[in-house]
């Protein structure tokens, strides 16, 4: 049998970082024609495993096997041309460059005289974006894109390659439910097509619909392979964590008190429109809509790091200067941005200093800041997040995804808000801390705290929010309370007219 | 959690900062048991009133540079605060006022390079060195070729007396002073934190409600201001208010300051390694004067540990990844 071979294996891989062991025993073996899950808690050591098979780290012991044949990839470049794609968790892409530009870099197809045929480049970008459901621009600049438009680029990248091997590190962590739908067809068709899939996710129940075989993960170590079928993700949450987890979306009922946040006709040409809508004191706001619909947006307008048009943000009352977001944190404002690397955090900086960068001011004593006040704001608040990191001065950028959305969060609420402004505030966080993160912040807006929680997992948004505003193009469609807000309802108000030709509509009935 | 990933000695002892120290005291053990006449006292003397200008001009340098911008107008608001003073006492003002108006119009030099850095999104590095021609072609124009001389003795004692029996220059108190309070406003103030921050990511000091625009201009006030205060500290010291004094002279600034560890991309600095940076050009310098060593051989003994001291990261961080991948390859 030529195809005996599975198509990737790992055995045994190992990767440090100083005395940091990220992978102590990374063992996967992948199939032709399957699509494989892999799971494990924030830090388990999936991304570093997915870096090693991808060219970018190189192993420090192990086996690697393509189709049989042991690979050894001094860089990415090598392990594309072995056939393996990868869509890295943290998308890079190049600013400058226009989308279709960033996804045929290094292998433009070539015309008469061997010259870029961009013709055919742009044709092609746009097929894949069809192919995708999505209404992505081609020919616009990468800078600036949202942080779901740089995974679908990603993900056009990947698919456009033609791999034997594709692997997905968290591709839906930004996605709505019409994106991953989609994706997901692709998917599928690859898999038909006889190419193996590794993809990984906190969301157990993408796992179940997409997968065939799943691989967990803990500590840097292989822990079980099993089919899909054969596991419940109860027992997987246990083997991914050791331990049972509490409910998901613990609501703490709670008596809505005053208004604290009241936006008035908000509008920003291009983006939103006519908004308006409050938050009152203990309660938790939904913001609920398709990817690109404009809630990132009005929440760093409402925040002022983004200018708007007309219209007025009152907190507490007091009318809020636009465009400062300074004024804004004074007021009692917190903002989790959608980008952690970009927005959320200095990379560059420790956890110490990340979490300590805005509540730093309070911090001072008469104005100079004593280097223990900032560790132990640090100690106290990574330690209620679990944030996992080799020592607190660790600098950001050698934390995993999770763990540095983690810090971000802890930053954040490290301010004391009264409104905490929320942005896909657990994506990429595994489904432990996923539930702490959600019964610290119900238990906080049980104590008092307006929460406005932009959230592109639907069974967070309707198992938090006592009201969901949904985002249609920029305007607000509809309001749901809590229990009108059911997921077809919700997703019908998400969805543009089916008049107009709009291609992400569809399958999102 | 640990804090640390590493015990205090090692985050002490293991920085770039403490390289450019180490380098000075073997520069100077050096300089002492080979240059004859090096380690007398006069050599102190001169030293630290030959470096006063250049580690004035450094501790705000070092901030701008921190936050990834540079401000080449120094030297020039050096020659156009040299020549205010020098008017301002012809036109019958006291030591201090003089010197207080010279540095109002240093800050003043500084708010134009910070506004339209800050406010104007032009590029630093143009939009000083447009301004180092300006402030000194205006410095040049309100002087021309003649010079402003005849100080009163008790001025220029001032600026360069020696404190008591010691070698060393009244005016190192001052300077300690000044160091000292760039040292707590970079390494223990939320505005030094911040400095950083926009060092390393614009955008993320900007999400943070970091007010980035304002902090640079803070910055280039606090420059154009200090650079004047140098400026009348150095027609004093040498008694002529000229408007071609210090010409070049932020080269030797943005060259101490790198010496000393501070990132030119930004993000990175400690002021204890730019104090070592600026001592360090110092002694070389003098080193070198007193071997009758020209000036141009000077500069190119200087130059040469300034691209060193830029590319020598580069080259350590180089020689680590390849030493990695080569542990790579034996397995
Ligand atoms: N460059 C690096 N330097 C130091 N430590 C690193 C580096 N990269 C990863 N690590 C560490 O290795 C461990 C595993 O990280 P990895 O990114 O593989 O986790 P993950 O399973 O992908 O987690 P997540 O679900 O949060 O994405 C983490 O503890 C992380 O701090
Ligand atoms: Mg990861």
């Amino acid at each position: 049998m030529p195809n005996a071979a599975p198509t990737l294996r790992l055995e045994g891989v190992t990767k440090s970082f100083g005395p940091v062991a990220a992978l102590r025993s990374g063992t996967l073996v992948v199939q032709p024609g399957s699509i494989h899950a892999l799971v494990g808690e924030n830090g388990a050591g999936k991304s570093t495993l997915v870096k090693v098979v991808g060219g970018v780290h190189r192993r420090d012991a192990g086996v690697v096997e393509l189709d049989g044949e042991p690979v050894d990839f001094a860089g990415p470049a090598e392990a594309k041309a072995a056939g393996v794609a990868v869509i890295h968790q943290e998308p890079a892409s190049f600013p400058d460059l226009t989308v279709t530009e960033n996804i045929f870099l290094g292998r433009e197809p070539l015309g008469r005289f061997r010259r870029i045929d961009r013709r055919a480049m742009r044709d092609k970008a746009s097929g894949l974006f069809r192919n995708l459901g999505v209404d992505l621009d081609p020919d616009r600049p990468a800078e600036g894109l949202s942080i779901a438009d740089q995974q679908i680029v990603e993900i056009a990248k990947a698919i456009s390659l033609d791999a034997r091997l594709l692997v997905m590190d968290e591709p839906t962590a930004a996605l709505s439910a019409v994106e991953v739908r989609r994706l997901f067809t692709v998917a599928r068709g690859l898999r038909d097509a006889g190419k193996a899939v590794v993809f990984i996710s906190h969301r157990l129940d993408e796992v179940a619909d997409l997968c065939d075989t799943v691989t967990v993960m803990r500590d840097g170590a292989h822990v079980s392979t099993d089919a899909v079928a054969d596991v419940t993700p109860d027992e997987l949450v246990r083997r991914m964590v050791g331990r049972d987890v509490a409910e998901l979306y613990p609501k703490v009922a709670s008596t809505p008190g005053e208004v604290v946040l009241r936006v008035e006709g908000l509008e920003s040409t291009g983006t939103f429109h006519d908004v308006s809508f409050e938050v009152r004191a203990g309660e938790i706001v939904g913001l609920a809509g398709l990817v690109g619909a404009g809630r990132s947006e009005i929440a760093r307008a409402v925040f002022g790091v983004d200018r708007y048009d007309a219209g007025r943000v009152t907190v507490g009352g007091r009318p809020l200067r636009p465009g400062d977001p300074a004024a804004a944190i004074a007021a009692g404002l917190a903002l989790v941005p959608e980008d952690r690397r970009l927005q959320g955090l200095v990379t560059e900086s420790s956890v110490v200093r990340n979490v300590s960068s805005v509540a730093r001011k309070r911090l001072a004593r008469l104005g100079i800041l004593l280097p223990d006040a900032e560790a132990r704001l640090a100690r106290d608040w990574s330690g209620r997040l679990a944030v996992k990191a080799g020592a607190l001065d660790a600098l950001a950028t050698t934390m995993s995804g999770g763990n540095q959305q983690k810090v971000v969060l802890a930053k954040w609420l490290a301010t004391g808000p009264k409104v905490l402004m929320v942005d896909e505030p657990t994506r990429g966080i595994d489904v432990g801390t996923k539930a702490e993160v959600h019964r610290l912040l119900s238990t906080l807006a049980a104590e008092g705290l307006a929460v406005l929680m932009i959230s592109s997992e639907l069974p967070e948004v309707l198992g938090m929010a006592d009201r969901v505003l949904v985002v249609r193009e920029g305007r607000i469609a509809t309001e749901l309370s809590r229990a009108e807000a059911t997921p077809e309802a919700v997703m019908r108000a998400a969805t543009p007219g089916a008049s107009r030709s709009d291609s992400r509509t569809e399958g999102a009935a | 959690m640990r804090t640390h990933a590493r015990p205090w000695w090692q985050r002490a002892l293991l920085t770039r900062e403490m390289l450019t120290v180490l380098i000075l005291v073997v520069a100077w053990i050096v300089a002492a048991s080979v240059v004859q006449g090096f380690d007398g006292p006069l050599t102190i003397t001169y030293l630290v009133l030959d470096v006063a200008p250049v580690l004035l001009i450094a501790l705000p340098m070092t901030l701008i540079i921190a936050t990834g911008e540079i401000d080449l107008s120094v030297a020039s608001v050096v020659g156009l605060s040299s020549v205010t003073f020098g008017l301002l006492y012809q036109a019958g003002l006291g030591l201090w006022s003089a010197t207080l108006v010279s540095v109002l119009i240093g800050a003043v030099c500084g708010a134009v390079n910070g506004a339209l850095v800050a406010y104007g999104g032009l590029p630093s590095l143009a939009v000083t060195i447009g301004s180092l021609a300006l402030y000194r072609g205006l410095a040049v124009g309100l002087l021309g070729t003649t010079a402003v001389t005849g100080f009163p003795e008790a001025w220029t004692d001032g600026a360069t007396e020696n404190l008591g029996e010691s070698p060393y220059p009244v005016i190192t108190l001052g300077l300690i002073a000044l160091a000292a309070v760039f040292a707590v406003l970079l390494h223990a103030t939320p505005f030094g934190r911040n400095v950083l921050d926009i060092g390393r990511s614009k955008e993320a000091a900007r999400f943070s409600g970091v007010d980035v625009k304002r902090t640079l201009l803070i910055l280039f006030v606090l420059s154009g201001a200090v650079s004047a205060l140098a400026g009348v500290y150095y027609t004093l010291r040498y008694g002529s208010a000229r408007g071609d004094n210090a010409t070049g002279m932020e080269l030797q600034v943005v060259a101490a300051v790198l010496l000393g560890g501070v990132s030119i991309f930004g993000g990175r600095g400690a002021i204890h390694g730019v104090v070592a940076g600026v001592l360090l050009i110092g002694v070389l310098g003098s080193a070198l004067r007193l071997e009758s060593v020209t000036v141009n051989v000077i500069n190119i003994v200087i130059g040469t540990a300034l691209v060193v001291s830029v590319v020598a990261p580069r080259i350590a961080g180089g020689l680590r990844v390849r030493r990695r991948a080569a542990a790579g390859q034996r397995t």
